[in-house]
């Protein structure tokens, strides 16, 4: 007798799904998708035990269960609790969860530097998204933020501890992904920070990973430190076959012309990496030739990414080069003759840490 | 055919009588609106060495500005530029090297910077959008140019001078 598995049915702001039992609220959300979906910064599908730390995916269960329909005295984190049958959930109709996230916002900006205008992270950062939607203005915090200076991790990674927010996911990707941890959080509480405790290289095929998916700046890729922003670059699908069999291959190239500024991995809507890549895929692969473009990457119209993504364009033909007998137009400048920007003798892109003063200055 | 406007009216194509040829009367009615001009106010000026106030709000000239200890306030952040509806700025960004402190506020900063002053339009989305307080649309024009090379401003025609460095002539 082929037993049939009973499904919970869950009820999240007034939608109905019915999931399997031991789901989570954010992932029966999920489940549902659009808007009621609520956002995590620290819980992350593809890693085991993330989740519970940053609390932005609180919400209200405003019923328990159908066995008890007390509701839960306090909000609850939706990326830990699991759901019961005939549980009610209220997340973005309950001002409630608006105000308390808005707190948790606060509390995450704390001592968060808001450099934005340097940080590389900035338009694809989650808690620039999250601070946008949810947050408040301005701060009520009038103490000194904590600062650390950066660390380089490896040639390759690079460590703003400033930034980050203490969400843990690097640190379960080092745990899961490689073979051997080097990382972890040091101190407790305020003073807590992540760290190789002795100032060691991070040096593993699989440990660019953690940029993936670190949500804020913290860490960043140094390969492509300052290189560019990422909204001015063209994002495309592109595979390879990698000769490491635990990498997929397929990832997004960052370009601008035939320049590939950054290799990632492929990211879903909810910024959560969709394959691992390894390190020579991400640091070293950046020549056109080595991949294999597959089209643009989709990427959400409210992203600031997509600007300048003109999809869809029809360009008019140009009929000046027949009305001219087959002559072609006279170029009345040459840009590259007077413009010192994107110089075809300099490859940004070519450059193995930020470009410097000497970078530029060279003939 | 019906008029379109109630003030069109025939034109009179009957030869000119003998007072109308000497044009006489029609030279006086002239210089009598000629004359009343010279006691009214001017609404010109002697441009060159007379200059009109601009207002306060007046787009003109980018500039790039420094702080008050004279380093760049610019870190190369892109928002001027993904703000700019001409695509008219372009940037390259660089990491501030030790010892280059005294040069830049933060620790990126741009390498280059320009502003194609052919496809701007004065806008002023780059000043509002720059969080920095690096950019400023000042109150003077763009000069004017024979060539097209001319309107390309890099960093060295943007920047404000350093204190203590000379002005460009």
């Amino acid at each position: 007798m082929a037993e049939e598995k009973k499904l919970f049915k869950v009820k999240i702001d007034n939608i109905s799904v019915e999931v399997e039992p031991g789901t989570t609220i954010l992932n029966a959300a999920r489940r549902i998708g659009g808007d009621i979906v609520p956002p995590a910064m620290c819980y992350y599908s593809k890693l085991q035990g993330s989740g519970g730390k940053c609390r932005t995916c609180l919400v209200k269960v405003t019923k328990g269960s159908e066995a008890d329909p007390r509701p839960m005295p306090k909000l609850v984190a939706s990326c830990r609790t699991t759901v019961m049958d005939g549980m009610e959930v209220a997340n973005i109709t309950s001002p409630e969860v608006q105000e308390a996230r808005k707190g948790v916002v606060e509390f995450l900006l704390l001592n968060h530097p808001l450099d934005c205008p340097v940080c590389d992270q900035a338009g694809e950062c989650h808690l620039q998204d999250l601070s946008y939607e949810h947050g408040a203005e301005t701060t009520r915090y009038e103490f000194k933020r904590r600062t650390f200076d950066r660390i380089d991790i490896g040639d390759k990674i690079q460590l703003h501890m400033t930034r980050c927010i203490l969400c843990y996911r690097c640190v379960f990707t080092a745990d899961q992904l490689t073979e051997k941890r080097e990382h972890g959080v040091l101190g407790r509480g305020e003073v807590a920070e992540i760290g190789t405790y002795i100032h060691q290289s991070l040096d593993n095929n699989f440990i660019g990973n953690v940029i993936d998916v670190c949500p804020v700046g913290a860490l960043t890729d140094k390969t492509f430190r300052f290189k560019n922003r990422v909204w001015f670059l063209k994002a495309v699908d592109a595979h390879r076959q990698c000769e490491d069999p635990k990498c997929c291959g397929k990832t997004v190239l960052w370009m601008r012309g035939d320049e590939v500024f950054r290799v990632t991995a492929r990211k879903d809507k909810y910024g959560e990496v969709e394959d691992w890549i390894c390190d020579t895929c991400r640091f070293d692969k950046k020549d056109v030739k080595d991949w294999v473009i597959e089209g643009p990457r989709n990427i959400d119209r409210h992203s600031v990414i997509s600007q300048g993504h003109y999809v869809g364009v029809h360009k008019p033909k140009d009929t000046l080069v027949e009305v001219l007998d087959g002559r072609q137009p006279k170029l009345l400048l040459d840009i590259h003759t007077v413009s010192e920007v994107n110089r075809p003798d300099i490859d940004l892109s070519q450059i193995d840490g930020p470009a410097h003063s000497d970078d530029f200055n060279k003939k | 055919m019906q008029a379109l406007t109630s003030r069109a009216r025939q034109v009179d194509r009957k030869p000119m009588t003998f007072i109308e040829k000497i044009y006489l009367w029609n030279i006086l009615k002239g210089m009598v609106i000629t004359f009343k001009h010279i006691w009214k106010r001017k609404e010109t000026v002697r441009y060159p060495e007379q200059k009109r106030p601009f207002s306060p709000v007046f787009r003109g000239l980018h500039i790039l500005n420094r702080d008050a200890e004279g380093r760049e306030n610019c870190t190369a952040c892109g928002l001027c530029a993904v703000a700019c509806p001409a695509e008219a700025i372009t940037m390259e960004a660089a990491e501030r090297k030790p010892g280059e402190e005294h040069l830049y506020r933060e620790e990126k900063y741009a390498a280059r910077y320009e502003i194609n002053m052919l496809r701007c339009i004065f806008c002023g989305f780059c000043e509002e959008a720059c969080p920095k307080d690096a950019i400023y649309l000042t109150e003077t024009f763009a000069p004017a140019n024979y060539n097209r090379e001319g309107f390309i401003y890099g960093k060295q025609d943007l920047l404000i001078p350093a204190p203590g460095e000379k002005k460009k002539a």
